[in-house]
């Protein structure tokens, strides 16, 4: 493939956003996503795009927030505890029908917890993860070119359904080196939309950009608008990927870094003549529940695989919905599970209800 | 064939360059290729790693727990990775810093006085690029003429002129190998 290059996964997202026409970062350091505004600060400059670090996550969230209203392309991006301060200023977004970018590399928590690859924000990722009625579209790419793939549209699907787009990834898809190869152009400049605040100066009426409704009927309103619109997001923009799904008997299910290591799993339960398939939600939010229940009534059970206590496992079982039994293999703190040690689990639920 | 590869050592010993550089060598081969660092509060001094698979076939996990191939340049990297090498695997000590020899008699194990070589070719600096020669020669995983020609792409600007010299300690490692 012409122009493949090694990249780290946090500078590939870096690129990625550039190139699909990001001209705004605000961020506040924290491992490990130090690369992305390191990387930031250097290319935007290039392309005449403006690079701030703020005085803290608060703030960078706000001036994503400002920024947006004008209908600039804009990003910000953090790892789990420097995620949770943005949340309030995430809800703010949501709720004044903003588009922009979000990137959460997460770590293990809760609390400052510690800087090793984690996938237990999937609650705070999914549901929101600030107050109110909103969700987020929630990409969870599981290679470095995926990220650049996934983060060359997040702009169009966040400004087609006016939600912020997060791509959820973790340190290992940060830090990690792959071949990526990018588009040649960068996204065509595009016209300011009809609801961004540049100033009213050419006599026409004013725009007001916020997030406060004191009427209830009028809140309740903006609340159904912003549900149909996530509804049309799920209905347009899920996406997932099956590996060797088609005759499992034993179905993985698994997103972003866990997913890899259980690819390396299915291949030894294969090598064990064990029928194992992989189930991969891409959208995380909107989930995948209709493909995940036709594919699980053909399976004998279910497993779900992350590094976390059980979050994932909510949905699977949402979207299982009783056709086979859930179970569940997690590792969590910071620890990545290995591909025997799910193996080895797997073949034990074979074992009791497979065979 | 798939080769995973963990390579350990001091932070300063230019173990996750070896590992980039082996990245690079196997993607201009047309191979699958990845790199993962350890990136806990390593700095100089500290115990650093790096974890990089070399696949003709898309590679699953990037995460290597079993390698094919671990490369140790001191000795917590060998008490940590002698252990966790694949039966039939490959091991490469640094044994111009490392006190003990390996125990395992169930894989094939190299020692390379690392530091010395490279002391004998004018900078122990190289002593990375001696093991990574060896290790080359070892495994074919990649050529040591796609590695030569990488070194440009991953050395910084200022260590360019220390390219030749490089590309001799690459040679000083391979020679050890029969």
């Amino acid at each position: 493939m012409a122009g493949r290059k090694l990249f780290k996964g946090n500078e590939a997202v870096a690129e990625a956003a550039v190139r699909a026409g990001c001209r705004y970062f605000f961020g506040y350091p924290i491992t490990p996503q130090n690369e992305i505004p390191e990387y930031m600060s250097r290319r935007l400059p290039e392309v005449g795009g403006a690079f701030v670090q703020a005085e803290s996550e608060v703030a960078a969230i706000n001036m994503v927030y400002g920024a947006a209203g004008t209908g600039a392309r804009v990003m910000t991006s953090s790892s789990s505890p420097g995620i949770s301060l943005k949340q309030e200023g995430i809800s703010y977004i949501a709720g004044a029908d903003l588009p922009c970018l979000i990137v959460n590399m997460v770590r293990g928590g809760p609390g400052l917890g510690g800087i090793a690859p984690a996938q237990s924000d999937y609650f705070q990722a999914t549901r929101g993860g600030g107050h109110g009625d909103y969700h987020l579209i929630v990409y969870a790419p599981a290679s470095v070119q995926e990220m650049v793939d996934l983060t060359l549209g997040a702009y169009d699907v966040a400004e087609r359904y006016r939600m912020p787009v997060m791509i959820l990834g973790d340190g290992v898809l940060g830090q990690m080196m792959e071949p990526v190869s990018f588009p040649d152009q960068m996204a065509p400049d595009r016209p300011a939309p009809e609801w961004a605040t540049r100033g009213a100066r050419d006599g026409r009426t004013p725009r007001l950009i916020n997030s406060i409704y004191l009427k209830p009927e009028e809140l309740y309103k903006h609340n159904l608008d912003m549900a149909e619109r996530f509804e049309k997001a799920s209905a347009n923009e899920v996406r997932y990927e099956e590996v060797l799904a088609d005759d499992a008997e034993l179905l993985l299910v698994a997103y972003g870094t866990t997913s890899r290591v259980c690819r390396a799993a299915i291949e030894k339960l294969r090598e064990r003549g064990i029928k194992a398939g992989l189930f991969r939600p891409i959208t995380v939010s909107p989930f995948p529940y209709d493909a995940l229940s036709k594919r699980a009534k053909s399976a004998k059970a279910v497993l779900t695989v992350e590094m976390s206590m059980g979050q994932l496992v909510d949905d699977v079982k949402i979207a299982v919905a009783g056709a086979a039994p859930v179970h569940f293999f997690g590792t969590t703190g910071g620890v990545i599970p290995k591909a025997s040690d799910i193996a080895e689990y797997a073949a034990g639920i074979v074992g009791e209800e497979v065979r | 064939m798939v080769e995973e590869i963990i390579i350990a050592g001091f932070g300063g010993q230019g173990v996750m360059i070896m590992g980039q550089l082996l990245s690079y060598a196997g993607m201009h081969e047309g191979k699958n290729v990845s790199w993962i660092p350890s990136y806990g509060p390593e700095m100089r001094g500290g115990t650093a790693n790096c974890s990089v698979v070399i696949s003709d076939e898309q590679i699953g996990s990037p995460i290597v727990a079993e390698p094919t191939t671990a490369i140790v340049m001191n000795r917590p990297s060998l008490d940590r990775f002698e252990p966790a090498v694949r039966p039939g695997g490959l091991l490469i000590y640094n044994s111009s810093l490392i006190d003990r020899a390996p125990e395992r008699t169930d894989i094939r194990v190299i020692a390379v006085p690392a530091n010395e070589l490279a002391l004998e070719l004018g900078s122990d600096k190289v002593a990375n690029m001696v093991v990574l020669g060896a290790y080359l020669k070892a495994t074919g995983a990649v050529s040591e003429q796609a590695v030569r020609d990488c070194l440009s792409e991953v050395l910084p600007a200022r260590r360019r002129e220390l390219i030749p010299l490089n590309v001799k300690a690459l040679a000083r490692g391979a020679g050890l190998v029969s």
